[in-house]
Protein backbone atom coordinates (compact mmCIF):
# COMPACT_ATOMS: atom_id res chain seq x y z
CA UNK A 1 0.00 0.00 0.00
CA UNK A 2 1.41 3.52 -0.82
CA UNK A 3 0.38 6.03 1.51
CA UNK A 4 0.83 9.96 1.63
CA UNK A 5 2.25 10.87 4.63
CA UNK A 6 1.94 14.79 5.98
CA UNK A 7 4.95 16.10 7.30
CA UNK A 8 3.98 19.48 9.59
CA UNK A 9 6.27 22.36 9.41
CA UNK A 10 8.46 22.06 12.62
CA UNK A 11 9.46 18.14 11.10
CA UNK A 12 9.79 19.21 7.37
CA UNK A 13 13.58 20.15 7.83
CA UNK A 14 13.95 16.35 8.72
CA UNK A 15 12.57 14.99 6.13
CA UNK A 16 14.01 16.90 3.47
CA UNK A 17 12.09 19.89 3.54
CA UNK A 18 9.01 18.02 2.25
CA UNK A 19 5.67 18.51 2.95
CA UNK A 20 3.73 14.96 1.88
CA UNK A 21 5.98 11.70 1.68
CA UNK A 22 5.21 8.45 0.65
CA UNK A 23 5.36 5.55 2.65
CA UNK A 24 4.50 1.43 2.07
CA UNK A 25 2.99 -0.56 4.77
CA UNK A 26 -0.13 -2.37 5.75
CA UNK A 27 -0.64 -0.66 8.88
CA UNK A 28 0.05 2.20 10.83
CA UNK A 29 3.18 0.67 12.20
CA UNK A 30 4.27 -0.37 9.09
CA UNK A 31 4.25 3.00 7.65
CA UNK A 32 5.84 4.32 9.82
CA UNK A 33 8.45 2.32 10.30
CA UNK A 34 8.88 2.46 6.59
CA UNK A 35 8.77 6.33 6.94
CA UNK A 36 11.76 5.93 9.70
CA UNK A 37 13.89 3.69 7.26
CA UNK A 38 14.15 6.53 5.13
CA UNK A 39 14.75 9.41 7.43
CA UNK A 40 16.09 8.58 10.24
CA UNK A 41 16.12 11.56 11.94
CA UNK A 42 12.54 11.62 12.24
CA UNK A 43 12.18 8.27 13.44
CA UNK A 44 14.01 9.72 16.09
CA UNK A 45 10.93 12.40 17.04
CA UNK A 46 8.45 9.77 16.28
CA UNK A 47 9.35 7.07 18.55
CA UNK A 48 10.89 7.04 21.97
CA UNK A 49 13.89 4.64 23.75
CA UNK A 50 10.50 2.46 24.31
CA UNK A 51 10.16 2.21 20.43
CA UNK A 52 6.44 3.78 21.57
CA UNK A 53 4.91 6.80 20.44
CA UNK A 54 5.58 9.67 23.01
CA UNK A 55 2.68 11.31 24.21
CA UNK A 56 3.27 14.65 22.45
CA UNK A 57 3.17 13.17 18.84
CA UNK A 58 -0.43 12.65 17.58
CA UNK A 59 -0.99 10.43 14.58
CA UNK A 60 -3.94 11.06 12.49
CA UNK A 61 -5.17 8.55 9.37
CA UNK A 62 -7.63 10.31 7.30
CA UNK A 63 -7.89 12.97 10.06
CA UNK A 64 -8.50 10.90 12.70
CA UNK A 65 -6.28 9.92 15.95
CA UNK A 66 -5.41 6.38 15.68
CA UNK A 67 -5.97 5.44 19.11
CA UNK A 68 -9.35 5.86 18.27
CA UNK A 69 -9.24 3.75 15.72
CA UNK A 70 -6.80 0.38 16.60
CA UNK A 71 -3.73 2.42 17.35
CA UNK A 72 -0.86 1.40 15.37
CA UNK A 73 -1.94 -1.66 14.42
CA UNK A 74 -4.37 0.16 12.21
CA UNK A 75 -5.11 -1.01 8.55
CA UNK A 76 -4.26 1.09 6.01
CA UNK A 77 -5.23 1.43 2.35
CA UNK A 78 -4.04 3.20 -1.39
CA UNK A 79 -4.97 6.85 -1.33
CA UNK A 80 -5.18 6.83 2.81
CA UNK A 81 -3.25 10.21 4.35
CA UNK A 82 -1.62 9.84 7.98
CA UNK A 83 -0.34 13.19 9.65
CA UNK A 84 2.13 12.86 12.13
CA UNK A 85 1.22 15.57 14.23
CA UNK A 86 3.79 17.11 17.19
CA UNK A 87 1.79 18.65 20.02
CA UNK A 88 2.58 22.65 18.95
CA UNK A 89 0.44 25.49 18.26
CA UNK A 90 1.02 28.86 17.33
CA UNK A 91 5.10 27.96 18.72
CA UNK A 92 3.13 26.96 22.10
CA UNK A 93 3.60 23.38 23.13
CA UNK A 94 0.39 21.74 22.99
CA UNK A 95 -0.05 19.64 25.92
CA UNK A 96 -2.22 16.36 26.37
CA UNK A 97 -4.74 18.29 28.16
CA UNK A 98 -5.21 20.55 24.86
CA UNK A 99 -5.36 17.52 22.96
CA UNK A 100 -8.42 15.72 24.85
CA UNK A 101 -10.04 19.29 25.37
CA UNK A 102 -10.33 19.86 21.64
CA UNK A 103 -10.59 15.93 20.58
CA UNK A 104 -14.23 16.72 19.56
CA UNK A 105 -13.13 19.12 17.50
CA UNK A 106 -9.51 17.34 15.98
CA UNK A 107 -11.74 14.20 15.39
CA UNK A 108 -13.72 16.09 12.42
CA UNK A 109 -12.20 16.01 9.21
CA UNK A 110 -13.17 19.46 8.83
CA UNK A 111 -11.13 20.83 11.92
CA UNK A 112 -8.65 18.00 12.56
CA UNK A 113 -5.09 19.25 14.11
CA UNK A 114 -4.65 21.51 11.44
CA UNK A 115 -7.65 23.49 11.83
CA UNK A 116 -7.67 23.51 15.58
CA UNK A 117 -4.06 24.89 15.18
CA UNK A 118 -5.47 27.50 13.08
CA UNK A 119 -8.21 28.63 15.79
CA UNK A 120 -5.39 28.53 18.49
CA UNK A 121 -3.48 31.23 16.26
CA UNK A 122 -6.96 33.31 15.63
CA UNK A 123 -7.73 36.80 16.73
CA UNK A 124 -11.28 37.68 17.63
CA UNK A 125 -12.87 41.02 18.66
CA UNK A 126 -15.86 41.26 20.49
CA UNK A 127 -18.01 44.58 20.11
CA UNK A 128 -19.67 44.95 23.32
CA UNK A 129 -19.64 41.75 26.19
CA UNK A 130 -23.63 41.60 26.16
CA UNK A 131 -26.46 39.62 25.17
CA UNK A 132 -24.79 38.86 21.72
CA UNK A 133 -21.08 38.49 22.73
CA UNK A 134 -21.94 36.37 25.74
CA UNK A 135 -22.58 33.57 23.89
CA UNK A 136 -19.89 34.44 20.69
CA UNK A 137 -17.28 34.78 22.94
CA UNK A 138 -17.91 31.74 25.20
CA UNK A 139 -18.18 29.57 22.34
CA UNK A 140 -15.19 30.82 20.62
CA UNK A 141 -13.17 30.44 23.83
CA UNK A 142 -14.81 27.00 24.14
CA UNK A 143 -13.27 25.94 20.70
CA UNK A 144 -9.71 27.36 21.55
CA UNK A 145 -9.71 30.52 19.58
CA UNK A 146 -6.14 31.42 20.81
CA UNK A 147 -6.66 35.63 21.28
CA UNK A 148 -10.37 36.87 22.20
CA UNK A 149 -10.56 40.88 22.61
CA UNK A 150 -13.15 42.37 24.79
CA UNK A 151 -14.42 45.99 24.43
CA UNK A 152 -17.71 47.43 26.24
CA UNK A 153 -17.42 50.39 28.95
CA UNK A 154 -20.70 49.50 30.98
CA UNK A 155 -20.95 47.68 34.17
CA UNK A 156 -22.56 44.61 35.22
CA UNK A 157 -26.88 45.92 35.86
CA UNK A 158 -28.99 43.59 37.37
CA UNK A 159 -31.34 43.68 34.01
CA UNK A 160 -28.61 41.96 32.13
CA UNK A 161 -28.51 39.05 34.04
CA UNK A 162 -32.02 37.62 32.03
CA UNK A 163 -29.34 37.27 29.54
CA UNK A 164 -25.86 38.04 29.26
CA UNK A 165 -23.98 34.66 29.98
CA UNK A 166 -20.79 35.99 31.01
CA UNK A 167 -21.93 38.00 33.67
CA UNK A 168 -23.33 36.39 37.24
CA UNK A 169 -25.13 37.61 40.80
CA UNK A 170 -22.01 38.33 42.31
CA UNK A 171 -20.53 40.38 39.21
CA UNK A 172 -23.02 43.17 39.71
CA UNK A 173 -21.69 46.69 39.62
CA UNK A 174 -18.00 44.70 38.19
CA UNK A 175 -16.62 46.24 34.82
CA UNK A 176 -18.35 44.27 31.85
CA UNK A 177 -15.04 43.40 30.27
CA UNK A 178 -13.37 41.83 33.89
CA UNK A 179 -16.29 39.87 34.21
CA UNK A 180 -16.32 38.89 30.98
CA UNK A 181 -12.39 38.02 31.35
CA UNK A 182 -13.07 35.97 34.55
CA UNK A 183 -15.77 34.02 33.30
CA UNK A 184 -14.20 33.38 29.62
CA UNK A 185 -10.94 32.27 31.74
CA UNK A 186 -12.78 29.81 33.78
CA UNK A 187 -14.14 28.49 31.29
CA UNK A 188 -10.56 27.65 29.19
CA UNK A 189 -7.59 28.83 30.92
CA UNK A 190 -5.49 28.67 27.43
CA UNK A 191 -7.41 31.91 25.62
CA UNK A 192 -5.47 35.31 25.80
CA UNK A 193 -7.96 37.75 26.78
CA UNK A 194 -7.37 41.01 25.94
CA UNK A 195 -9.87 43.53 27.28
CA UNK A 196 -10.79 46.74 26.19
CA UNK A 197 -12.16 48.88 29.30
CA UNK A 198 -13.84 51.64 26.97
CA UNK A 199 -16.49 52.63 25.04
CA UNK A 200 -15.38 52.24 20.92
CA UNK A 201 -15.31 55.60 19.38
CA UNK A 202 -13.52 57.50 15.82
CA UNK A 203 -10.28 58.26 18.50
CA UNK A 204 -9.75 54.39 19.15
CA UNK A 205 -11.39 51.88 16.66
CA UNK A 206 -8.62 52.11 13.81
CA UNK A 207 -6.02 51.76 16.44
CA UNK A 208 -7.88 48.05 18.09
CA UNK A 209 -9.25 46.75 15.14
CA UNK A 210 -6.10 45.91 13.24
CA UNK A 211 -4.76 43.80 16.32
CA UNK A 212 -7.46 41.11 15.26
CA UNK A 213 -8.49 39.30 12.45
CA UNK A 214 -12.10 38.89 12.54
CA UNK A 215 -14.30 41.33 14.60
CA UNK A 216 -17.96 40.62 16.21
CA UNK A 217 -20.90 43.19 16.14
CA UNK A 218 -23.02 42.63 19.01
CA UNK A 219 -23.47 46.53 19.68
CA UNK A 220 -26.73 47.90 20.87
CA UNK A 221 -26.68 51.05 19.54
CA UNK A 222 -26.60 52.67 15.85
CA UNK A 223 -24.30 55.08 16.24
CA UNK A 224 -21.51 52.48 17.24
CA UNK A 225 -23.06 50.34 14.51
CA UNK A 226 -22.07 52.26 11.78
CA UNK A 227 -18.20 53.35 13.55
CA UNK A 228 -18.26 49.11 13.39
CA UNK A 229 -19.01 48.40 9.96
CA UNK A 230 -17.03 51.40 8.54
CA UNK A 231 -13.68 50.54 10.89
CA UNK A 232 -13.78 46.93 10.05
CA UNK A 233 -14.26 47.97 6.13
CA UNK A 234 -11.27 50.55 5.96
CA UNK A 235 -9.02 47.82 8.23
CA UNK A 236 -10.08 44.99 5.58
CA UNK A 237 -11.71 42.85 8.16
CA UNK A 238 -14.89 40.59 8.22
CA UNK A 239 -17.45 41.61 10.41
CA UNK A 240 -19.70 39.51 11.68
CA UNK A 241 -22.72 40.82 12.31
CA UNK A 242 -25.99 40.26 14.81
CA UNK A 243 -28.95 42.44 15.73
CA UNK A 244 -31.47 41.42 17.78
CA UNK A 245 -34.79 43.26 19.45
CA UNK A 246 -38.15 41.00 21.02
CA UNK A 247 -38.35 38.10 19.17
CA UNK A 248 -36.40 39.14 16.11
CA UNK A 249 -32.82 38.59 15.34
CA UNK A 250 -30.44 39.13 11.99
CA UNK A 251 -26.97 37.98 11.47
CA UNK A 252 -24.71 38.58 8.71
CA UNK A 253 -21.13 38.19 7.50
CA UNK A 254 -19.91 41.09 6.09
CA UNK A 255 -16.49 41.02 3.88
CA UNK A 256 -14.76 43.81 2.07
CA UNK A 257 -15.84 43.98 -1.44
CA UNK A 258 -18.79 42.08 -1.00
CA UNK A 259 -21.18 44.47 0.93
CA UNK A 260 -21.19 46.14 4.00
CA UNK A 261 -23.83 46.92 6.86
CA UNK A 262 -24.19 50.23 5.17
CA UNK A 263 -25.15 48.74 1.46
CA UNK A 264 -28.10 47.07 3.71
CA UNK A 265 -29.27 50.19 5.45
CA UNK A 266 -27.91 53.57 3.94
CA UNK A 267 -28.61 55.51 7.32
CA UNK A 268 -29.97 54.81 10.54
CA UNK A 269 -33.27 55.34 11.84
CA UNK A 270 -34.24 59.12 13.75
CA UNK A 271 -33.37 58.28 17.62
CA UNK A 272 -36.63 56.70 19.01
CA UNK A 273 -38.03 55.41 15.82
CA UNK A 274 -36.44 51.86 16.50
CA UNK A 275 -36.52 51.25 20.10
CA UNK A 276 -33.80 49.70 21.78
CA UNK A 277 -33.99 46.13 24.01
CA UNK A 278 -33.80 48.26 26.58
CA UNK A 279 -36.95 50.38 25.51
CA UNK A 280 -38.99 47.26 23.69
CA UNK A 281 -37.58 44.55 25.46
CA UNK A 282 -35.79 41.38 24.15
CA UNK A 283 -36.72 37.55 24.80
CA UNK A 284 -33.26 36.37 26.67
CA UNK A 285 -32.66 32.84 24.92
CA UNK A 286 -32.55 34.57 20.78
CA UNK A 287 -29.51 36.35 22.13
CA UNK A 288 -28.24 32.45 22.40
CA UNK A 289 -29.59 31.57 18.90
CA UNK A 290 -28.07 34.99 17.08
CA UNK A 291 -24.81 34.73 19.21
CA UNK A 292 -23.84 31.22 18.52
CA UNK A 293 -24.77 31.94 14.75
CA UNK A 294 -21.84 34.79 15.20
CA UNK A 295 -19.42 32.16 16.49
CA UNK A 296 -19.98 29.40 14.35
CA UNK A 297 -19.74 32.16 11.50
CA UNK A 298 -16.17 33.21 12.62
CA UNK A 299 -15.11 29.72 13.15
CA UNK A 300 -16.40 28.59 9.50
CA UNK A 301 -14.22 31.38 8.57
CA UNK A 302 -11.20 30.76 10.55
CA UNK A 303 -11.59 27.01 9.80
CA UNK A 304 -11.91 28.29 5.63
CA UNK A 305 -15.11 25.67 5.83
CA UNK A 306 -18.22 25.95 4.49
CA UNK A 307 -20.60 28.39 2.99
CA UNK A 308 -20.14 32.18 4.59
CA UNK A 309 -22.99 34.13 5.89
CA UNK A 310 -21.69 36.61 3.10
CA UNK A 311 -24.22 38.08 0.70
CA UNK A 312 -27.17 36.58 2.84
CA UNK A 313 -29.12 38.54 5.76
CA UNK A 314 -30.09 35.90 8.04
CA UNK A 315 -33.33 36.37 9.41
CA UNK A 316 -34.53 34.79 12.74
CA UNK A 317 -38.50 34.97 14.20
CA UNK A 318 -38.60 33.22 17.57
CA UNK A 319 -42.02 33.53 17.74
CA UNK A 320 -43.17 31.82 14.22
CA UNK A 321 -39.94 29.59 14.86
CA UNK A 322 -38.70 30.30 11.08
CA UNK A 323 -35.11 31.15 9.79
CA UNK A 324 -35.43 32.58 6.65
CA UNK A 325 -32.55 34.20 4.42
CA UNK A 326 -32.46 37.11 2.00
CA UNK A 327 -30.32 38.66 -0.40
CA UNK A 328 -27.58 40.98 0.99
CA UNK A 329 -26.37 42.84 -2.35
CA UNK A 330 -23.19 45.36 -2.03
CA UNK A 331 -24.98 48.71 -3.23
CA UNK A 332 -22.81 50.42 -6.28
CA UNK A 333 -23.82 53.44 -4.77
CA UNK A 334 -22.86 52.88 -1.09
CA UNK A 335 -20.55 55.66 -0.01
CA UNK A 336 -18.32 53.46 2.02
CA UNK A 337 -17.66 50.36 -0.40
CA UNK A 338 -19.93 51.54 -3.55
CA UNK A 339 -18.31 52.21 -6.94
CA UNK A 340 -17.14 56.01 -6.25
CA UNK A 341 -16.73 55.82 -2.28
CA UNK A 342 -17.06 59.12 -0.45
CA UNK A 343 -15.87 57.92 2.99
CA UNK A 344 -12.10 57.18 3.04
CA UNK A 345 -11.98 57.22 6.83
CA UNK A 346 -14.23 57.62 9.75
CA UNK A 347 -16.69 60.16 10.25
CA UNK A 348 -18.95 62.21 12.75
CA UNK A 349 -21.10 59.19 13.83
CA UNK A 350 -22.69 60.80 16.86
CA UNK A 351 -23.53 63.56 13.79
CA UNK A 352 -24.08 61.10 11.63
CA UNK A 353 -26.82 59.01 13.86
CA UNK A 354 -27.91 61.77 15.60
CA UNK A 355 -26.93 59.96 18.80
CA UNK A 356 -23.61 60.12 21.20
CA UNK A 357 -22.33 57.06 22.04
CA UNK A 358 -23.29 55.44 24.94
CA UNK A 359 -20.80 55.86 27.35
CA UNK A 360 -20.15 59.87 26.61
CA UNK A 361 -23.26 60.81 28.33
CA UNK A 362 -23.52 57.81 30.74
CA UNK A 363 -26.42 56.40 29.11
CA UNK B 1 -52.86 40.11 -6.53
CA UNK B 2 -53.05 39.31 -3.15
CA UNK B 3 -50.12 38.66 -0.79
CA UNK B 4 -48.67 37.94 2.32
CA UNK B 5 -46.25 40.49 4.13
CA UNK B 6 -44.35 39.74 7.36
CA UNK B 7 -43.51 42.12 10.21
CA UNK B 8 -40.84 41.89 12.61
CA UNK B 9 -42.02 42.01 16.10
CA UNK B 10 -41.38 45.57 16.32
CA UNK B 11 -43.76 46.64 13.00
CA UNK B 12 -46.19 44.40 14.63
CA UNK B 13 -48.74 46.90 16.64
CA UNK B 14 -48.98 48.83 13.35
CA UNK B 15 -51.21 45.95 11.89
CA UNK B 16 -53.08 44.91 15.34
CA UNK B 17 -50.56 42.25 16.87
CA UNK B 18 -50.28 40.24 13.75
CA UNK B 19 -46.62 38.96 12.21
CA UNK B 20 -48.54 38.61 8.87
CA UNK B 21 -50.80 39.64 6.78
CA UNK B 22 -52.47 39.37 3.86
CA UNK B 23 -52.91 42.18 1.74
CA UNK B 24 -53.83 43.30 -2.39
CA UNK B 25 -51.60 45.51 -5.17
CA UNK B 26 -50.48 45.29 -8.21
CA UNK B 27 -47.19 46.52 -7.33
CA UNK B 28 -45.34 47.23 -3.87
CA UNK B 29 -46.72 51.22 -3.83
CA UNK B 30 -50.22 50.25 -4.05
CA UNK B 31 -49.80 47.15 -1.56
CA UNK B 32 -48.67 49.86 1.00
CA UNK B 33 -51.68 51.78 0.19
CA UNK B 34 -54.14 49.21 1.21
CA UNK B 35 -52.39 48.50 3.96
CA UNK B 36 -52.68 52.22 5.02
CA UNK B 37 -56.46 52.67 4.11
CA UNK B 38 -56.76 49.49 6.61
CA UNK B 39 -54.20 50.37 9.19
CA UNK B 40 -53.94 53.98 9.07
CA UNK B 41 -50.44 55.26 10.30
CA UNK B 42 -48.60 52.11 8.42
CA UNK B 43 -46.90 54.03 5.94
CA UNK B 44 -45.64 56.93 7.89
CA UNK B 45 -43.69 54.12 10.10
CA UNK B 46 -41.97 52.98 6.80
CA UNK B 47 -41.99 56.03 4.03
CA UNK B 48 -41.56 60.20 4.07
CA UNK B 49 -42.34 61.89 0.93
CA UNK B 50 -43.28 59.33 -1.01
CA UNK B 51 -39.34 57.20 -0.31
CA UNK B 52 -38.89 54.37 1.64
CA UNK B 53 -36.76 55.25 4.67
CA UNK B 54 -33.32 54.58 4.23
CA UNK B 55 -33.40 52.31 7.12
CA UNK B 56 -36.38 50.26 6.53
CA UNK B 57 -36.05 47.78 3.68
CA UNK B 58 -38.41 45.33 1.57
CA UNK B 59 -37.94 42.01 0.54
CA UNK B 60 -40.32 40.52 -2.60
CA UNK B 61 -39.35 36.83 -1.78
CA UNK B 62 -35.79 36.69 -0.96
CA UNK B 63 -34.80 40.17 -3.11
CA UNK B 64 -34.73 43.49 -1.75
CA UNK B 65 -36.50 45.71 -3.91
CA UNK B 66 -33.95 48.51 -4.05
CA UNK B 67 -32.46 46.04 -6.62
CA UNK B 68 -36.04 45.14 -8.46
CA UNK B 69 -38.08 48.44 -9.51
CA UNK B 70 -38.29 49.95 -5.88
CA UNK B 71 -41.73 50.85 -4.80
CA UNK B 72 -43.06 49.91 -8.61
CA UNK B 73 -41.91 46.62 -8.21
CA UNK B 74 -44.37 44.42 -9.62
CA UNK B 75 -46.30 41.58 -7.69
CA UNK B 76 -47.39 38.57 -8.69
CA UNK B 77 -50.02 35.63 -7.02
CA UNK B 78 -48.59 33.49 -4.06
CA UNK B 79 -45.58 36.21 -3.67
CA UNK B 80 -44.16 37.68 0.30
CA UNK B 81 -43.32 40.57 1.30
CA UNK B 82 -40.43 41.34 4.27
CA UNK B 83 -40.57 44.21 5.99
CA UNK B 84 -37.52 44.70 8.07
CA UNK B 85 -36.22 47.73 9.58
CA UNK B 86 -32.51 48.18 10.71
CA UNK B 87 -32.44 46.82 14.41
CA UNK B 88 -29.71 47.57 17.05
CA UNK B 89 -29.83 45.38 19.60
CA UNK B 90 -27.04 43.82 21.11
CA UNK B 91 -27.70 44.08 23.65
CA UNK B 92 -26.76 46.01 26.92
Amino acid sequence: MSITVYIPTPFRRLAGNQIYLKAEGRTVAEVLESLGSQYPALRHMIYDETEEIPAHISIYLNNQEIHSLQGKQTAVKDGDELAVIPAIAGGQVLTPEQVTRYSRHIIMPQVGPIGQRKLMAAKVLIVGAGGLGGPSALYLALAGVGTIGIIDFDVVDLSNLQRQVLHQNDDVGQPKTLSAKKTILSYNPDVNVVVHNSPLTSDNAMEIIPQYDIVVNGADNFTTRYLVNDASYLCGKTLVDGSILLFDGQAMVFQPGSGCYRCLFPAPPPPGMVPSCAEAGVLGALTGVIGSIQAIEVLKLILEIGESLVSRLLLFDALAMEFRVVKLRRDPKCPLCGDDPTIDKLIDYEGFCGAPFPGHDGA
Amino acid sequence: MMVEVRVTANLQNLVNGQRSVRAEGSTVRELLDDLESRYPGFKEMLMSNGHLHRFVNIYLNDEDIRFLRQLDTPLGEGDVLSILPALAGGSR
